[in-house]
């Protein structure tokens, strides 16, 4: 009857933590690949319109980044005025052109008519500033673009009556 | 004689040390958008040859600064563009050489003749908002696939969507023959979208 004996004594035998770490690394490795570091430090306001007609972008290394928006609330001493960034700094209208280039630069000639220009444009800028870009790079010949959105049904920019 | 195991190493810390990882990469990194709408700019020519096409196979669409959406000079919902720019596109009044025997429109005389002469012309003022001129590139884009989609469907079986998706999978068999297909059913409704210096505001 030894079976039944030491009843109270005995404790709860201990759940292995063994298993922990691969669990843990499992999540790691999943968000390590499921995320993309991103390049540039947003110092615009960037909420991207929503659209469903969307394309993929498929190849990161050829997609060049153009930001425009209002200063977000760190740079409010700028000004409330949209303005563009390219690579972590605010730029000008003129400097796109040197800034397509030095992107272009930094690839094999091969690959250059493949290049997209993806206009990561604020929804509330005025389209004067989108056209100012789209005409700049018209001048560099990057003809090729991509209005980034997100993904979403359309209807939050209805004309109001 | 006496074996001695080796001292196991204590792997108590290193879930901490997982942890710490995955809180790193957790905070540092952002899941970037990256699709978005493919456009083709038109390229920069000095003395562009002024073709002249009839008003009939122009539709135009303007955005004012008060974010109006105006069709061929008539306020309309946004909701109801798509459904407009598909009956321009798709009307096909055109004879003789212009004939669109895949045309599902109802012939009006007052609209296009042909999908390969239908232009759509998009006028933006600098005041207009950006999401809204988004919104109505989503919707003229999505004309033109609702479209592409129908007659895709009806040659080959599969939504247009479907044939560039399989053209992306490498695997797929038949790439030449896709391709083909898809360059057959652009040219069935050529994306024919003109975009003018947005005007100022007076």
């Amino acid at each position: 009857m030894s079976k039944f004996k030491n009843k109270k004594h005995t404790q709860l035998p201990e759940i292995s933590t063994a298993s922990l770490p691969d669990i843990v690394f499992m999540l790691l490795f999943f968000f390590m690949v499921a995320t993309v570091m991103r390049k540039n430090v947003l110092i615009v306001e960037n909420k991207l319109p929503q659209a469903d007609q969307i394309e993929k972008l498929d190849n990161k290394n050829l997609i060049m980044n153009v930001y425009a928006g209002k200063p977000s609330s760190r740079y409010k001493n700028i000004g409330s005025e949209a303005r563009i960034q390219l690579n972590d700094k605010f730029a000008d209208l003129k400097d796109i052109k040197a800034f397509i280039l030095a992107e272009r630069a930094a690839k094999r000639d091969a690959l250059h008519p493949f290049m997209i220009t993806s206009l990561k444009v604020d929804e509330d800028t005025r389209m004067g500033l989108v056209g100012d870009i789209k005409k700049e790079l018209k001048k560099v010949n990057a003809l090729k673009i991509n209005y980034a959105t997100k993904k979403g049904s359309v209807g939050n920019h209805i004309p109001k009556k | 004689m006496t074996r001695r195991l080796a001292p196991s190493v204590n792997a108590g810390s290193m879930a901490d040390i997982a942890f710490l990882l995955l809180i790193f990469f957790l905070v540092t990194t952002t899941i970037e958008t990256d699709h978005g709408i493919s456009r083709k700019l038109p390229p920069l020519i000095d003395d562009a040859e002024k073709t002249i096409v009839k008003e009939k196979n122009i539709f135009r669409v303007e955005l004012n600064q008060h974010n109006e959406l105006l069709v061929e000079g008539a306020i309309m919902d946004i909701g109801a563009l798509k459904r407009a720019a598909i009956a321009f596109l798709d009307n096909g009044a055109g004879v003789g050489d212009w004939q669109c025997n895949y045309c599902k429109g109802n012939k009006d005389d007052q609209s296009s003749d042909h999908p390969d002469k239908a232009i759509i012309s998009l006028v933006n003022n600098r005041e207009t908002n950006y999401g809204t001129y988004v919104t109505v590139q989503n919707e003229l884009v999505g004309a033109y696939t609702e479209l592409r989609d129908r007659e895709a469907k009806r040659l080959y079986g599969v939504s247009f969507k479907e044939m560039k998706n399989l053209l992306k999978d490498a695997s797929h068999s038949n790439q030449v023959l896709l391709k083909e297909r898809i360059k057959k059913i652009k040219s069935m409704y050529p994306e024919k979208l003109s975009e003018a210096e947005p005007v100022r505001n007076y």
